[in-house]
């Protein structure tokens, strides 16, 4: 007997419901540097100027931050999260870079003027990595991004903090390095004194 | 020397960079949150993640051709499967289908097996208009614009407005013959 016109009935399948990926799956680095170069340049046809740019992008990098960082600490951490300043370091040192860019950062330094300044440094940036800032640009730096990523994940982790990205020219490299720098709230040093 | 055989997705996959696709959602889901703050109209957002598509359909197809040596497509029908089992398979990971021909051989649906643009993704009441994936319906019709070909590509079946898959539309409009900039010498 055939069943006629038995209508679909929509599943709206909440996504909450569906396991959550272990985290292996790829795309080509290509699909991303187009996807980034877009969002680059659709950025750049809403603002007037270079700090507009970097602060827009730093906020599209903030939400991906956020939701990295819930993400990691539900499927690889166990749900728990660190509650040290030198343990959220390390944490986006090591893991969060690892998840997102494939590799560890490659360093962890403190700053040596101020106590609560903290450096990430990369020697080329995966989102930099097809991107060519023009001259007229000045000192402006897709980095912005991963920036807003660091600030999205140390302030959802409780680590209020200002995060900016920089080119920091090297000796014998044609490139620069980019060094994401921290500086974190005043209530954050406080609270880490407290906790000795 | 002979023409290099054409690669399948999968080793061309294999041989590029790759990065983790979740890095790849996730700035995907940035960028439509931006779209929808600005633009606020769920078709303005439709629209424009089209374009931003085709912008980067217009440029990929230049990757395209130049890792996966495929040669000139006889057909259509050749040009649907190359972009469902090549295409989409180096770029973004996953293998596609292409089903449902028309009886002229112009328009067929491709069905994605599997979608990294849409894991995490729910949407909320405020946005059922919207194609979440649009980005994917402009790459295409970019690329295919390149090589020749007009298309039109709508999105029949989207699972996050509560379909069972992922079902484009491709339909091909017109060959535009390939045009010499400069006129011969008379």
């Amino acid at each position: 007997m055939k069943m006629i016109g038995v209508g679909k009935i929509k599943q709206y399948c909440n996504v909450l419901d569906k396991s959550l990926s272990k985290g292996k799956q790829e795309v080509s680095l290509s699909a991303f540097a187009f996807l980034f170069s877009e969002l680059v340049q659709y950025n750049q046809t809403q603002v007037d100027n270079i700090a507009e740019l970097e602060r827009r992008l730093e906020d599209a990098g903030y939400a991906v931050g956020a939701r990295v960082l819930e993400l990691l600490c539900h499927r690889d951490k166990g749900n728990r999260r660190e509650t040290r300043l030198l343990g959220i370091l390390s944490f986006v040192h090591s893991t969060v870079w690892k998840v997102l860019f494939g590799k560890v950062a490659d360093s962890l330094e403190k700053g040596t003027e101020h106590d609560d300044e903290y450096m990430i440094s990369e020697k080329e940036l995966l989102v930099n990595k097809f991107i060519s800032i023009p001259k007229d640009m000045g000192t402006f730096n897709c980095g912005a991004f991963v920036a807003g990523i660091v600030r999205g994940v140390l302030d959802s982790a409780g680590f209020p903090a200002v995060v900016t990205a920089h080119f920091v020219p090297m000796e014998g490299q044609q490139r620069p390095r980019t060094t994401i720098l921290i500086k974190f709230a005043e209530e954050v040093l406080r609270r880490e004194a407290r906790l000795g | 020397m002979p023409p290099a055989a054409p690669r399948s997705g999968d080793a061309i996959f294999a041989s590029v960079e790759r990065v983790n696709a979740e890095l790849f959602t996730l700035t995907y889901g940035a960028i439509v949150r931006q779209l929808l703050t600005d633009l606020e109209e769920v078709e303005e957002v439709n629209k424009q993640l089209d374009q931003m598509g085709y912008n980067i359909g217009i440029r990929l197809i230049d990757e395209f051709l130049a890792k996966s040596n495929v040669s000139r497509c006889v057909d259509f029908k050749e040009t649907a499967e190359v972009i469902a089992k090549v295409g989409f398979k180096m770029f973004l990971g996953v293998t596609a289908s292409v089903t449902n021909w028309d009886a002229d051989g112009t328009c067929c649906s491709i069905v994605l097996d599997d979608n990294p643009l849409v894991d995490f993704v729910e949407l909320p009441d405020t946005c059922q208009g919207l194609y979440y994936c649009n980005i994917l319906s402009g790459v295409i019709r970019g690329a295919l614009e390149m090589v020749s070909m007009k298309t039109e590509v709508t999105w029949i079946r989207d699972m996050l407005r509560g379909d069972d898959a992922y079902e484009l539309q491709v339909k091909l409009l017109n060959q535009v013959p390939e045009e010499y900039p400069y006129k011969d010498d008379e």
